[in-house]
């Protein structure tokens, strides 16, 4: 028999449509079909300039905004050969950090809620709107931030803002342990996710699968720890990893991350009160960054360079980048090809959902109908990301 | 230890003597870059997952750029990394318009599925031997390769009821939406 699961589903988080083969209850072979939030995002960018692109990277995961802007400046950063100052990258650390709390707490709500656990829901959802509170204060939007600026941030952080941060890494290891208590050991939870929707690591990196994916396949695969960037380096931090590659070990590890998070915004918040409430926040190369508002007001110069910049944009060197960062979700990166004008000739996104989304056929092959929501809701996937 | 993208030229060039590969250089070429052959792109694909002092393992993305108007108009971009050694370097197709065939490399990496997939739905580009190629992003029933140069950035006009149905225009008109050529100078 086919079945015909989405795109209108509630457990396929968004638009994704899997056409299944079912002998019985087992499924013989399935075939994810994706492109119904397509927006051409690739396409639109090449008629914007570097920073107008911004605000498109808010809406691919939508779930892990800051990320996505971080990704996107960070590529930018490679190709100009310039790189932001070092408190600009701890507050960048912070904020990152504080997104993948957020983005793994709407996943463990929603998993739990496919699985039929109600309860977790509403917990994780609570840490998360603190979260969306303080990108609240920062930047004045919740979900669609756009607060990272190539050279830097768009603005200073606001006063109280670490003490507000502070308070929510403080209170978060105990949410945690909270988490854990209604599920790690519960029978039902245990049943539907150990030993379900398994990956092998040979498989895991063959199919290209990054992130918590890859870690819960038992491959110790971090690009913050192997290829550090905005100083990543410098935190001291663990990369959790799975054994069986199921369902629970993604979990498990999801979990470990949450926490681990945790320790790295407390060090970023340490870091950042060291170097001062306020500082700099971004680089002092008028070529590629907008002055600070003060000086364009006082001064002739800066006034001038505001408008070139944003009157048309910065002008990259000819030739072309990836930069990659560790998403909640995975490698997440941005490719330039630049020809020299303040417009992309051509940007690429490579978006760990649609890679990761790749590893469902393997997953649920053989396996029962009722793991196949399992299996998708332990790939978190944003279909946002997905189809750009 | 961090294997060196250099290293890994020497080996490829090591064992695929006669054959051109050729370094991209330029004012801003980030990463290391290796324009390759069509016709030995499995081969080298599959030496450099399989050797183990470079064990590619992991194909990260494949992309495909429009270079209008050079000729060859295409490039096919492969991102590797080596997981076991911490090593990213891109291999580089060029691909003509005439001929826009590059050989498949799922045999390689099953990852390149999708991705191969993407690069057709978005430029046309062929990829032989691939078990499914159709249209991944886009309808199956779109006509065009959206991300070629020369496929203008329609849109349809919003409708209200003051421009239905005179205004509407059921699909974009492409001579006005032609993109502006603006002239930069620079600093």
């Amino acid at each position: 028999m086919t079945l015909n699961m989405g795109p209108q589903h509630p457990s396929t988080h968004g638009v994704l449509r899997v056409v299944l083969e079912l002998d019985g209850e087992t499924v013989v072979k399935a075939k994810p079909i994706i492109g119904y939030l397509h927006t051409g995002m690739e396409k639109q960018a090449e008629y914007k300039t570097y920073t107008q692109s911004i605000p498109q990277t808010d809406r691919m995961d939508y779930l892990a905004p800051m990320s996505n802007n971080l990704a996107l400046c960070l590529a930018a950063e490679k190709l100009l050969g310039i790189a932001a100052p070092a408190r600009a990258q701890a507050i960048r650390v912070l904020l990152t950090e504080l997104t993948r709390i957020s983005a793994h707490c709407v996943w463990l709500g929603t998993h739990a809620l496919d699985i039929g656990a109600m309860t977790v829901f509403f917990y994780c959802f609570r840490e998360r709107e603190k979260v969306l509170s303080i990108y609240e204060h920062v930047c004045g939007a919740r979900m669609t931030a756009s607060y990272f600026r190539v050279g830097g941030l768009s603005a200073d952080i606001p006063a109280g803002f670490l003490d507000r941060c502070q308070t929510f890494v403080d209170e978060m290891p105990a949410h945690a342990d909270e988490y854990e208590r209604l599920l790690s050991k519960n029978p039902i939870w245990l049943a539907r996710t150990r030993g379900v929707a398994p990956l092998s690591a040979a498989d895991a990196v063959a199919l290209g699968a990054t992130g918590p994916i890859l870690r819960g396949s038992g491959v110790r695969w971090d690009l913050r720890k192997n290829e550090p960037y905005c100083d990543y380096d410098q935190y001291d931090f663990e990369v959790p990893t799975g054994e069986h590659g199921d369902a629970y070990d993604r979990y498990r590890v999801r979990v470990q991350e949450i926490r681990q998070a945790t320790r790295i915004a407390d060090q970023a918040i340490q870091k950042l009160r060291a170097m001062g409430e306020r500082g700099d926040y971004r680089l002092r190369d008028f070529k590629y960054v907008v002055p600070p508002k003060e000086e364009v007001k006082t001064s002739m110069e800066a006034l001038i360079h505001h408008f070139k910049i944003v009157a048309h944009g910065f002008f990259p060197p000819v030739g072309e980048a990836y930069q990659a960062i560790e998403a909640p979700k995975g490698e997440l990166g941005f490719y330039f090809v630049s020809d020299g004008t303040p417009r992309p000739w051509r940007m690429k996104v490579r978006s760990p959902s649609f890679v990761n989304l790749q590893t469902l056929p393997t997953m649920i092959q053989g396996r029962l109908v009722a793991d196949v929501i399992t299996a998708i809701g332990s790939l978190d996937i944003v279909l946002g990301e997905i189809d750009r | 230890m961090a294997l060196a993208p250099a290293r890994v030229e020497e080996r490829l060039r090591e064992r695929f003597t006669g054959t051109s590969i050729e370094r991209q250089t330029g004012e801003a070429v980030r990463d290391h870059t290796l324009v390759v052959p069509a016709d030995r792109l499995v081969e080298m694909a599959a030496f450099l997952r399989d050797e183990p002092e470079l064990r590619f393992a992991m194909l990260s993305w494949v992309g495909g750029v429009d270079l209008l108007p050079r000729e060859p108009r295409f490039e096919v971009i492969y991102h590797l990394l080596s997981l076991e050694h911490t090593c990213r370097i891109t291999l580089k197709v060029r691909v003509h318009e005439a001929e826009p065939h590059v050989p498949t490399v799922i045999g390689v990496w099953p990852t390149a599925n999708w991705h191969e997939r993407e690069t057709y739905d978005f430029y046309g580009i062929v990829f032989d031997g691939h078990p499914d190629l159709t249209r991944i992003l886009l309808p199956d029933d779109w006509v065009g390769w959206p991300l070629r140069k020369d496929s203008p950035l329609g849109y349809q006009e919003v409708a209200f009821t003051h421009n239905t149905p005179g205004r509407m225009l059921p699909k974009p008109d492409l001579t006005v939406l032609k993109p502006k050529k603006v002239r930069y100078r620079a600093h």
